[in-house]
């Protein structure tokens, strides 16, 4: 299919793929502040995510063919890399790109009705523009292959996702305090990051990844680069919500608006962990000392406190985003777990389960969106019966949660089982019944809600039957059927992930 | 008698005012030949408008200079910038490549120059824009509780 995408598409976009892919949104989302209409705006933004998506295949299947070595490098302005700013796609990132195009178009399609819903009418189109600039900044965040770049497009993805979170303040005013929290927790996170960035810049001179890479193993008792690898660990790890630096994310999920919870949790915290994969395996290396303690010292007990800690704060929640939140932390853990195995099928395991973790929450969440928009409440007790009202919304609740959880023929079910293998391989069986435990309590979290929806008899008999509209019903419907067909034949996720891992440790890709 | 106490502030600043405007002006050209450009040359002339409401008031600086404008000027100054990107591109450069601006040789540098000048319109454009809506968005956000209230 990429092939004949790949032979269909004219020439300047196969060589100007890379900077459009960012550059489009970019460019559409002031455009869309200057725009009235929220409908106009929910079509330029389907258009502008379709449009990221396509060109992140067009990568894709660049970074795939033979005759490209696996990267495309893509000099802005022309300006050679080291000294001007690169943009640099390999099998690692242009993995990342199509997740969150496919998400992001996914989002952008069944958003309508739920933006109409919950923020201010005159603020629709605005609310279009910031998640562009969220989306874009997101892809760059992603696609760059400048230690600074990254910073500048961390904070377009953050900045506009504050404002996102802030939004759902119409709905709930406790929006506006978790918005709040969440900026000052963030800017520290970024501040972290630039610090560090600022530390390897004075210890090699340079800011583009690649070339820090190569200047980095002459230099691996210097302090400087020591402190900053801690500093970028730090400030990375608070953006992806590793655990116990997650404080910010429970109440910023539970309180925006729920097309932004949909959106961030399957995109924000997976670019943000990218850009620690990046810095951990590409730009340092773990056959560095300092960083083979900090895998084991740091990551695998961090990772490992997130998935049993946050497993059970999941349990004992009321409120269905916040048990889906405390989930989104612990299953951060697994994908930290398995980055700190430090192998190649780590690696792997945990890049897996970070695709399959974006479909599975995305349809949790979407499903959760379809339940506000329909019935308002999210409290476990105001799902109680919707199995009846709403088969079609909660049938497909049900497999995503399903796969939360890890049943065999879904795609959670894979990514454990990769996990596991990479585990067994290390001698790290201790954790491998660690993760088995954490998906016991997840059977416990997801079992209590899909027992409310589908025993308990509703709340209020009177509610009749009341499906979701169809543009929710779809793009829900194509990720809970993708958690089926990727739990069956995995060839293309993990083929993703396994090349993603092989890019990573700078070795052959796409044998 | 008068009761305007405020009459030396309104009068001198009433002939800062167009002297602030055109020190932006002077610094975001200057910025082809040294310090100076279209960030610093955005403040301060957010600033000159800033001065005008703290003497004249928030609502007649809002008059003067709308909110849907500076929101406006914000957006269209980033995409001024990127639009000189996508012009790059069309004449077969890269994203901001200033020399393929005009087609030109190696050695000629009008595209370089007239490159960075639109760009640092963009910036103008863009930051002036953007700090003047934070500045209404503070000023002229009505308090949800009076202060009688309390």
């Amino acid at each position: 299919m990429i092939e004949m995408l790949l032979s269909s598409v004219p020439q300047w976009a196969l060589a100007h793929a890379a900077p459009l892919l960012v550059m489009v949104p970019l460019m559409l989302a002031p455009l869309l502040a200057l725009v009235p209409s929220g409908r106009v705006a929910w079509l330029v933004s389907i258009a502008a995510t379709a449009a990221t998506l396509v060109f992140a295949l067009i990568l894709l299947g660049i970074v795939q063919s033979p005759e490209s070595g696996g990267i495309v490098s893509y000099a802005m302005g022309n300006w050679l890399p080291p000294l001007g700013i690169e943009l640099r796609v390999d099998a690692l990132n242009a993995m990342i790109l199509v997740l969150v195009g496919v998400i992001g178009l996914l989002a952008t399609i069944m958003s309508y009705p739920t933006v109409l819903a919950e923020v201010r009418k005159e603020k629709t189109a605005l609310f279009y523009s910031a998640f562009l600039a969220c989306f874009a900044g997101l892809c760059g965040v992603a696609i760059t292959g400048d230690a600074f770049n990254l910073f500048v497009f961390l904070e377009i993805s953050s900045i506009s996702t504050y404002v996102l979170v802030a939004l759902g303040a119409s709905r709930d005013r406790r929006a506006l305090h978790a918005a709040f929290n969440y900026l000052i927790m963030g800017t520290i996170g970024a501040t972290f990051f630039i610090i560090g960035v600022g530390f390897l810049y004075a210890a090699t001179g340079t800011l583009n990844m690649a070339d820090i890479a190569s200047k980095l193993p002459a230099l691996q008792g210097s302090r400087t680069v020591q402190a900053g690898f801690a500093f970028i660990v730090v400030g990375l790890g608070l953006k992806a919500a590793m655990w116990p630096l997650h404080q910010w994310l429970p109440n910023a999920y539970s309180y925006s608006p729920s097309f932004v919870t949909m959106f961030l949790s399957a995109t924000a915290t997976k670019v943000a962990l990218y850009a620690l994969i990046r810095f951990l395996f590409f730009v340092f290396s773990p056959t560095f000392a300092f960083e083979h303690a900090a895998f084991t010292a740091l990551l695998m007990p961090l990772g490992i406190a997130a998935m049993v800690a946050c497993s059970f704060q999941a349990v004992f929640q009321t409120d269905v985003r916040r048990v889906l939140a405390y989930s989104s932390v612990a299953q951060v853990g697994y994908m930290i777990l398995g980055v700190s195995v430090g192998t190649a099928a780590g690696l792997s395991a945990g890049l897996f389960h970070l695709l399959n973790h974006a479909m599975i929450k995305g349809a949790l969440f979407m499903a959760v969106a379809a339940v506000v928009l329909t019935y308002k409440g999210t409290n476990i007790r105001d799902f109680a019966g919707l199995g009846r009202s709403a088969p079609w919304t909660m049938t497909a609740f049900a497999i995503a949660g399903l796969s939360l959880i890890g049943v065999p023929l879904t795609a959670g079910f894979q990514s454990k089982l990769q996990l596991g293998y990479a585990l067994f391989d290390n001698g790290w069986w201790w954790a491998v019944i660690l993760v088995v435990f954490s998906s016991f309590l997840a059977v416990i979290y997801v079992g209590r809600i899909l027992e409310a929806v589908f025993f308990q008899p509703p709340v209020n008999p009177r509610k009749t039957r009341k499906e979701a509209p169809i543009v929710l019903l779809v793009p829900l419907w194509i990720l809970a059927l993708a958690n089926i067909y990727f739990g069956i034949s995995t060839d293309i996720p993990l083929g993703l992930a396994r090349d993603a891992a092989a890019a990573a440790f700078g070795l052959e890709a796409f044998r | 008698m008068n009761s305007d106490h405020h009459v030396i502030l309104r009068v001198v600043s009433k002939m800062l005012l167009p002297i602030i405007v055109m020190f932006a002006f002077y610094t975001q050209f200057h910025g082809d030949f040294g310090p100076g450009g279209g960030f610093q040359a955005g403040i301060i002339i957010a600033v000159g408008v800033i001065l005008y409401a703290l003497i004249a008031g928030v609502p007649a600086a809002m008059r003067a200079v709308p909110p849907a404008f500076t929101r406006s000027l914000a957006a269209i100054g980033v995409m001024v910038y990127a639009g000189v990107g996508y012009w790059a591109m069309l004449k077969g450069g890269n994203y901001l490549e200033y020399q393929a601006l005009f087609n030109e040789p190696p050695g000629e540098h009008h595209g370089q120059h007239i490159g960075i000048m639109v760009i640092e319109l963009g910036v103008l454009f863009g930051v002036s824009g953007a700090m003047l809506t934070i500045f209404y968005a503070f000023a002229g956000r009505v308090a949800e509780i009076r202060d009688k209230d309390w």
